[in-house]
């Protein structure tokens, strides 16, 4: 971050609030506490732009909250009816898309995505689903990789590659064709460096990338967002590093 | 090729993919022109090959296969020697005749849409506009454009396929491509001879001609309307190690061929124009992004670059200025039409998919390899040649307020002359019709399917920035076009071009498809229509790009001015309408059943 600490200010829903020189909309507005849904942002990663959650209107014109730099003076509205229910149709349309399967998946309850459909109301997917086919790895003796969950938001690409230090994970195709793909040899998990105390491994927002051996020792009932709003754990400070489990 | 055959061939597989990677990589360091030349050497580009690149070239794996399965003209499965990809643009593509010449070619070589022929002789595929839109039904045959397709030259060609008849020996004139110039005004009337412009640009010195630039009041020509000479200033003053200009000959939009002929008659005009700039901004390194489309137009390209450089009119010391270098090189797309978006360009540039980047910072600023970099379209670094060589005034001297000079237009579709027409900007849309001969017209494309559609009331409008904007592309429909047919098309094509990037494109361009096709085939419902326009909303204002930004406009434009064109179609029940027989079109597959029984009708 840049050594100006000259303080200036934004408005978010008419509240002011405080940036420094290099800070975009979305660092500003977790920084004072303010909440702009977000799904394929990370504090610390470089921002990403992609899932488009964050949108957020200024003088009409739409602007992605976590890349946007901050500016003197905008006048922004975030948490709107409107807003909402394109955050909204948004999260249908990653719903769809994919193959998600809350009641089995082992995500539920600590999932990022679940968490935005609660949050912003959503009650079934409203779209015709996609049911794409899509490869399972489970090559790897301790991480799983489930692409019928994928929502392409590439933290996985960017924790790998900005804090682990390696490059294990990559998009491929295009359009709805776009899918996740690991750098090996032969394409497999199995045969790229991850490890399980990898960054890469644990950031997953959805159930695409999971820890085997630990899927439900947190009771249902238990999980983050049993116990917390997306709100809250959106506005948490996340620290990037590695982590390394209990059990390894 | 057998699984036996690929074991026991390997090591020889393997040297003779180190070797051809090698030389390739040598004569042309990029990662497009690698891979180019894997597919045609052995058809399709194997995990081998990917891994094989990765390693001569020490990049990811995954970076080359992510590149391999972005772009249309790269396969992981083996095409056929002869690899046919017919248009599927409304103007030049495979129906554009009235018949389907696909199914038609299909027929005559037992093949299917996408599929490559058992014994490996033939492959057949769509693919987006390929630019051939004055010349009717258009397809590539390895990359040659073949045009002006009707019934007989299909058995022709499925019969020297079937042959195996080299492409050599193919009628030559088949592979001529007229230029079709109509009207000519400021910068067509003549190719600049070679260094005229750049002995002005040297009189006038770099900031004498930045100031030309600026003063013609010229703006892009690719479709956005920027200022030219404020770009170039802001990468002027930009700080960086290295400068760059490059020339977007993406040209993808669905309708627009000027392009290729301003490469093909006006090359020299347009290395001009590029080494004007070069001089302006103080780059010494060019590239011009060809769309895999044009291929056919790179060995004319390079002879004119090479008789550039005999002439000292690029390379080191140009025109024996001891301080000015500037060299242009060619880098070659392999079909995706989001990388005519200028990040997406730089991107592939770069060896990279090519998706756009975030925006600020502007290529201006952070460019190739991050570096300032201007990215102008053809046709603006065509006017800027002329405008350093006759002067801002000269140029000024035409069009219309803030649109000033002549704009070029790519006309097609129903008319009787369609080619390159060059107008003074703010002529009416009316005067275009006449003078290409467009009778009974129902509705004109202006820019592409990116662009507006209009109908008969707005014949009066003008063609310049402030009303109706365009890269060039102007395609007629008359009254004899189902318009919805023409909408579903371009509804498949940003479907199709999607990076998949960002979610509203990406989930929101197949869901605007799926929707149009459902009331195409009779299945919807008001309901339905509700929905896209909800859908199509979102797409607009949420999308990270110009293509996500644009791709609902034929359908918001068509729901508001051809309404009809859509309610016709739609079953008449509020509630949404699900078709129970095509649910279960599935099922029939799995259990091989096609009887009656099977149906419910
Ligand atoms: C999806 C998309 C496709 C584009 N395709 C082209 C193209 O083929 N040629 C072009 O010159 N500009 C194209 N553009 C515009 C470029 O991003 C850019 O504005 C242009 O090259 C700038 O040059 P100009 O100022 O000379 O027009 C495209 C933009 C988008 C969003
Ligand atoms: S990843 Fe999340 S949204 Fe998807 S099935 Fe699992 S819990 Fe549900
Ligand atoms: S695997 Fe998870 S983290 Fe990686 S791109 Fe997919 S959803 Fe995002
Ligand atoms: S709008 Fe479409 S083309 Fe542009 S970034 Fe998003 S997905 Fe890619
Ligand atoms: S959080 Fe900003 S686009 Fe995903």
């Amino acid at each position: 971050m840049s050594a100006d600490t000259k303080q200036n200010t934004i408005t978010i829903d008419g509240q002011e609030i405080p940036f420094l020189a290099g800070q975009t909309i979305m660092d500003a507005a977790l920084a004072a506490g303010v909440y702009i849904p977000h799904l394929c942002h990370r504090q610390g990663l470089t921002p990403h732009g992609s899932c488009k959650l964050c949108v957020v209107d200024i003088a009409s014109k739409s602007v992605t909250a976590c890349t946007m730099p901050a500016m003197a003076g905008q006048q922004i509205s975030n948490n709107t009816p409107a807003l909402n229910e394109a955050r909204k149709t948004i999260t249908q349309m990653l719903f769809i898309e994919g193959n998600h399967i809350c009641p089995s998946c082992e995500k539920c309850g600590d999932c990022t995505l679940q968490a935005m459909a609660y949050h912003l109301g959503m009650l079934d997917g409203h779209f015709p689903q996609f049911f794409q086919r899509r490869e399972v790895d489970a090559s790897h003796p301790t991480v799983m990789l489930d692409r019928d969950r994928c929502i392409l938001c590439e933290l996985c690409v960017r924790a790998s590659r900005e804090v682990d230090g390696k490059n294990v994970f990559d998009i491929a195709g295009r359009g709805t064709n776009a899918h996740l793909i690991v750098n090996s040899t032969s394409g497999k998990l199995v045969d790229s460096d991850l490890e399980t105390s990898d960054m890469a491994a644990h950031i997953c927002p959805v159930g695409a990338i999971l820890i085997k051996k630990s899927g439900y020792k947190v009771p249902i009932g238990q999980r983050t967002f049993d116990l917390h709003k997306v709100s809250e754990i959106g506005l948490e400070k996340t620290i990037l590093t590695k982590v390394r489990q209990p059990d390894e | 090729m057998s699984m036996s055959s690929a074991v026991s061939n390997f090591s020889n597989m393997t040297d003779l993919l180190r070797s051809v990677i090698t030389r390739i990589y040598a004569e042309s360091p990029y990662l497009l022109h690698v891979l180019y030349a894997l597919q045609r050497k052995f058809l399709h580009i194997s995990d081998e090959a990917v891994r094989e690149v990765a390693a001569h070239l020490d990049l990811p794996t995954s970076q080359v296969d992510a590149v391999v399965e972005f772009y249309a003209f790269f396969h992981k499965i083996p095409r056929g020697r002869y690899d046919i990809l017919f248009s599927n643009c409304t103007s030049c593509g495979y129906m554009a005749g009235g018949v389907d010449l696909m199914a038609m070619f299909g027929r005559r070589l037992g093949i299917a849409v996408g599929k490559t022929r058992g014994d490996g002789l033939v492959s057949m595929d769509q693919t987006s506009c390929i630019g051939m839109c004055d010349h009717g039904a258009a397809l590539l045959v390895n990359g040659m454009p073949i045009t002006s397709l009707d019934g007989p030259m299909i058995d022709s060609i499925a019969a020297l396929v079937e042959a195996a008849t080299p492409l050599e020996d193919w009628p030559a004139e088949w592979f001529y491509v007229e230029g079709n110039i109509r009207v000519s005004g400021l910068l067509l009337k003549d190719d600049l001879s070679e260094g005229i412009s750049l002995r002005a640009m040297l009189a006038l010195g770099a900031v004498g001609s930045l100031s030309e630039i600026i003063q013609s009041g010229l703006r892009g020509r690719g479709g956005a309307g920027f200022s030219t000479g404020m770009k170039w200033q802001l990468c002027r003053d930009a700080q960086g190690a290295a400068h760059y200009v490059v020339c977007n000959a993406d040209e993808g939009e669905p309708g627009t061929f000027k392009d290729r002929v301003l490469l093909h008659s006006y090359a020299d005009s347009l290395f001009e124009g590029m080494t004007v700039c070069a001089f302006a901004i103080g780059a010494k390194q060019g590239y011009l992004y060809l769309r895999a489309e044009y291929r056919y137009l790179l060995s004319h390209l390079q002879s004119v670059l090479t008789r550039r450089r005999e002439l000292g009119l690029l390379g080191v010391g140009i025109l024996g200025q001891p301080g000015f270098s500037f060299d242009i090189d060619i880098v070659v797309g392999a079909g995706a039409y989001i990388c005519g978006e200028e990040s997406a360009l730089i991107e592939s540039l770069e060896g990279k998919r090519g998706i756009p980047r975030v925006r600020p910072p502007f290529p201006v600023t952070h460019g190739y390899l991050g570096q300032p970099t201007v990215v102008n379209n053809v046709e603006t670094f065509i006017a800027a040649a002329h405008i350093v060589l006759r002067g801002s005034a000269w140029f000024r001297a035409v069009g219309t307020g803030k649109s000033v000079g002549s704009k070029i237009l790519s006309i097609s579709g129903d008319c009787a002359a369609p080619g390159i027409y060059e107008y003074p900007f703010g002529v009416t849309i009316r005067q275009v019709l006449d003078d290409c001969g467009a009778k009974d017209v129902l509705a004109v494309q202006i820019g592409g399917p990116s662009g507006t559609l209009i109908n008969r009331a707005e014949f009066d409008r003008r063609l310049d920035f402030d009303d109706l904007s365009t890269g060039g592309s102007l395609m007629i429909f008359n009254q004899a076009r189902d318009l919805l047919a023409v909408i579903v098309n371009f509804a498949h094509f940003f479907a199709h071009e999607s990076c998949g990037f960002c979610t509203p494109c990406r989930v929101g361009t197949t869901l605007l498809k799926n929707g149009l096709d459902k009331i195409a085939g009779g299945h919807g419902t008001q309901y339905d229509l509700d929905e896209m326009q909800r859908i199509a909303a979102l797409v607009k204002y949420r999308s990270h790009c110009g293509l996500g930004q644009t791709a609902a406009n034929p359908i918001l434009d068509g729901l508001q001015r051809f309404p009809q064109a859509f309610e016709q179609r739609l079953v008449h029940s509020d509630e949404p309408h699900f078709d129970l027989d095509a649910a279960l079109e599935e099922a029939r597959q799995v259990s091989h059943r096609d009887d009656t029984a099977a149906h419910i009708k």
